[in-house]
C-alpha cells in the first residue's frame, strides 16, 4: 500500500505538467478559434472553452504540484468560483448581444465559389 | 552602468518578454481604435495584464491593487460616463498627429538618456534595494511582527502618508459630490396593504432584469461570498498579499455588481447613500482616532508603540488592524458614492441613437 | 567590438525600462494627439501604469521573493517582543523628548551575504508600499475627471476639444459684441 502511494507521489510532478501542457494548449486552441472563427456567436464559444477547460486542468496541474496542503485547497476553491462564474459570464455577453439585435450568421461560410448540379464551379 | 551585476537571461527572461509585448500591443491598439466601448474594455485590459506582470516581478500586493481597480472599478467608471457622454471619438487631425509624435519622440529620448543611469535589472546590491528597503525588511519582523512588510511600512512606518492619502480619496469623493450631485435620496418603501396586494400580482416579466435569470441566480450566490472574501483579505492582510485598499475595492465591487443586476434601486435600499456618505467620512475618523487616541496615552500622533507598552509589537499589530479597517470604510464608501454619482444622472442620449 | 558588448550589456539590464518608457510615450500620445476627452483620459490612465511599472521594476530582486517574511509570527516575535520590549521602555522616554532612539546606523549593504534577511533574499518592498496607494488614489482623481466630462457633455452637447473651443470662442465673441 505504501508502496503504491510512494510510486503516486513519484508520478506527482508527470502527471501535473501533463494537465499544464494540455491546459496551455487548450488555451491556445482557444485563442486561435477566437482568431480565426466567422461569427461572434461562434467566437464565443471558442473563449468560453478557454475559460473553463483550459483554467481547470491549469488548476488541476498547480493541486497536484502542492500537494496535499492549505495552498491546494484554496486553488480548489478558486477553481469552483471560476466554474460558477465564467459560464455565467458568457451568458451575459451573449445575452447583451442579442438584445442588441445581434443575429447569429447561419449557413455555411462561402469561401469558394458553389457548385452548381453538374459538380462544375458555376 | 554602474556595478558589475548582470542580468541573468533565464525563463524568466521570457515571462517578462512576453507580458512586455501583449502590454506594447495593448497600448498601440488604444491608440489606434475609435470606438469608445473597445477603448474602455482595452484599458481594462492593459490594467490585467499589467496586474499578472506585477506578480511576475513580485509586487503581489501591487497586483492585487490593480486587478481590483483597473479591471473592476475603473472600468465599471469609464463605462459609466461613456454612457452619458459618446460613444465613438471624432477622427484627428494629420496636424494633431505631428505634434504630439514630435512631443513623444523628444520626451521619450530624454527618458531613454536617463535609464542609462539607472541599476540593472534585478540588481540586489543597487542603492534602492540594498540601503533603505533592506533596512525596512530587517526591522520589520522583530518591532511589529507583521510578517507583510508591505502592510507594516504602509499603516506603521508610513502610516502619515497613508493617512494623507485616505483623505484624499475622501476629498475625491467630495468632489464627485459636488460635481454629479448626492446619489438621490434612499428609497422608501411604504408597506401599506395596498401595496402588498400590488406586488403579489407583478407581473414577472417588468422586474427589472427579469431577463437575466441566469445572472441573478449566480450573483445570489457570489455576492456574499465576494463580501466575505473582501473581509478575508481585510484581516489577512497582514499574513499575505491584502489590506486596507483591496479589501475597501472587493466590497465596493460586490455592491456595484449587485447595482448591476437587480437595478440601481435595489442596491440603494441595500446600501442607503447616506449610509455611504457617512462611511466616507467614518473611515478617516477612525484612522484619525488611531493617531489621537496615541496622543491621548503619551505617545506621538501616530506611534502604535504606546497602545501596549510591555509588548511594543502588540502594540504596533492592534495599531495597524484599525487603521486597516479604517482604510477599508473609507475606499469602499467613496467608491459607491462615486458610483451612486454616475447612476444618478440622466443620459440625453436615448438607446436607440448609439 | 567593446562598446557591441557594452551595449548588449545595457540592453540586457535595461530592457525593462525601455519597454516602460515606450509604454509611457504611448500613454502620452493618446492624451495629446486625440480630441475626445473620455479617451484623453484613458490615455492618461495608460501613462499612470507605465510609470507604476517603472517603480515596480526598480524593485525586483533577482531570485527574490515577495516580500512577506518567513517565521516571522511563529517563533520570532515571541523572543524579540521581550527584547524589543525593554528597547520599548527606553523609546518611549527617549521620545517623549521628542529624539529617536536609533538602535543602529543605516549603512548600505555592499556583498551578497547582507543583503539577506533571515536567510531568504526578498525584494525591495518600498516601491510597492509607494505604488499601492498611487493607483487608488489614481482611480479617485479618474472618478473626478470622468465627472467633470460627464458634466461638459451636459452643458456643451460634446465632448469633442476642438468643438469646445469654438463653442468657448462663439460664447466669448457673444458676450463681447
Amino acid at each position: 500500500m505504501s508502496e503504491l502511494l510512494h510510486m503516486l507521489d513519484i508520478l506527482r510532478p508527470y502527471v501535473a505538467g501533463i494537465a499544464l501542457l494540455s491546459g496551455g494548449v487548450i488555451v491556445l486552441i482557444g485563442a486561435s478559434g477566437v482568431l480565426r472563427l466567422p461569427d461572434f456567436y461562434t467566437r464565443l464559444h471558442a473563449a468560453g472553452v478557454t475559460d473553463t477547460l483550459g483554467t481547470l486542468l491549469v488548476l488541476l496541474g498547480l493541486i497536484l504540484l502542492s500537494g496535499f496542503t492549505l495552498l491546494s485547497g484554496k486553488l480548489a476553491l478558486v477553481g469552483l468560483f471560476l466554474l460558477l462564474t465564467s459560464p455565467a459570464a458568457t451568458h451575459a455577453v451573449a445575452n447583451a448581444a442579442h438584445k442588441a439585435g445581434l443575429k447569429p450568421r447561419l449557413g455555411t461560410v462561402q469561401s469558394q465559389p458553389p457548385l452548381d448540379a453538374s459538380g462544375d464551379p458555376s | 552602468m554602474n556595478g558589475e551585476f548582470l542580468t541573468p537571461i533565464d525563463a524568466f527572461t521570457v515571462i517578462d518578454l512576453i507580458f512586455m509585448s501583449m502590454l506594447v500591443v495593448v497600448g498601440i491598439a488604444i491608440v489606434r481604435l475609435k470606438d469608445l466601448f473597445a477603448v474602455v474594455m482595452l484599458s481594462g485590459v492593459y490594467s490585467l495584464v499589467s496586474a499578472a506582470w506585477f506578480v511576475s516581478l513580485d509586487a503581489v500586493d501591487v497586483a492585487f491593487t490593480e486587478a481590483a481597480v483597473g479591471a473592476g472599478i475603473s472600468t465599471v467608471l469609464m463605462l459609466g460616463a461613456m454612457l452619458l457622454t459618446a460613444r465613438q471619438a471624432a477622427p484627428t487631425k494629420p496636424a494633431r498627429h505631428w505634434v504630439a509624435l514630435i512631443v513623444v519622440c523628444a520626451t521619450g529620448a530624454a527618458l531613454l538618456y536617463a535609464t542609462v543611469d539607472m541599476p540593472s535589472f534585478g540588481d540586489p546590491l543597487s542603492a534602492p534595494n540594498a540601503y533603505i528597503g533592506l533596512e525596512y525588511l530587517k526591522r520589520t519582523g522583530p518591532e511589529t511582527g507583521v510578517p507583510n512588510v508591505v502592510s507594516a511600512v504602509l499603516a506603521s512606518y508610513r502610516g502619515y502618508d497613508t493617512f494623507g492619502e485616505t483623505t484624499v480619496i475622501l476629498t475625491a469623493g467630495l468632489g464627485v459630490v459636488l460635481i454629479l450631485g448626492l446619489g438621490g435620496p434612499a428609497i422608501k418603501r411604504k408597506k401599506t396593504s395596498a401595496a402588498k396586494a400590488k406586488a403579489a400580482k407583478i407581473d414577472q416579466s417588468k422586474i427589472l432584469g427579469a431577463h437575466h435569470v441566469v445572472l441573478r441566480v449566480v450573483s445570489k450566490m457570489m455576492i456574499p461570498v465576494i463580501i466575505i472574501y473582501g473581509a478575508y483579505v481585510q484581516f489577512h492582510g497582514d499574513f499575505g498579499p491584502g489590506g486596507g485598499f483591496q479589501a475597501g475595492l472587493i466590497i465596493a465591487s460586490a455592491i456595484i455588481l449587485y447595482a448591476l443586476i437587480f437595478g440601481i434601486d435595489a442596491a440603494k435600499e441595500a446600501v442607503p447613500p447616506s449610509l455611504v456618505r457617512l462611511g466616507a467620512a467614518l473611515g478617516v475618523l477612525i484612522y484619525g482616532g488611531v493617531g489621537v487616541i496615541n496622543l491621548l496615552l503619551g505617545g506621538n500622533f501616530l506611534e502604535y508603540n504606546i497602545l501596549n507598552p510591555t509588548h511594543p509589537s502588540h502594540g504596533q499589530e492592534l495599531g495597524i488592524m484599525f487603521v486597516e479597517i479604517g482604510v477599508l470604510v473609507t475606499v469602499a464608501s467613496v467608491m459607491l458614492i462615486i458610483f451612486y454619482g454616475f447612476t444618478s444622472r440622466q443620459p440625453d442620449i436615448s438607446d436607440k441613437d448609439w | 567590438m567593446s562598446s557591441g558588448i557594452e551595449f548588449w550589456q545595457y540592453l540586457v539590464g535595461h530592457f525593462n525600462y525601455i519597454v516602460v518608457i515606450i509604454l509611457m510615450m504611448t500613454g502620452l500620445y493618446i492624451v495629446i494627439s486625440t480630441g475626445n476627452l473620455v479617451k484623453k483620459l484613458v490615455g492618461l490612465g495608460v501613462f499612470q501604469t507605465a510609470v507604476f511599472q517603472l517603480y515596480i521594476t526598480m524593485g525586483k530582486v533577482t531570485g527574490g521573493q515577495p516580500p512577506i517574511l518567513e517565521g516571522v509570527h511563529e517563533s520570532a516575535a515571541g523572543e524579540a517582543a521581550t527584547t524589543v520590549a525593554e528597547h520599548g521602555e527606553a523609546a518611549a522616554a527617549a521620545a517623549s523628548h521628542g529624539e529617536q532612539a536609533v538602535q543602529a546606523t543605516v549603512s548600505i549593504a555592499k556583498t551578497m551575504d547582507e543583503v539577506l534577511v533571515g536567510g531568504v533574499l526578498y525584494s525591495n518592498p518600498l516601491p510597492h508600499v509607494l505604488i499601492l496607494t498611487a493607483i487608488v488614489v489614481g482611480v479617485a482623481t479618474l472618478a473626478v475627471g470622468l465627472a467633470l466630462v460627464v458634466r461638459i457633455r451636459e452643458s456643451y452637447g460634446t465632448i469633442e476639444e476642438d468643438e469646445l473651443q469654438e463653442a468657448n470662442y462663439q460664447h466669448a465673441k457673444g458676450a463681447l459684441s
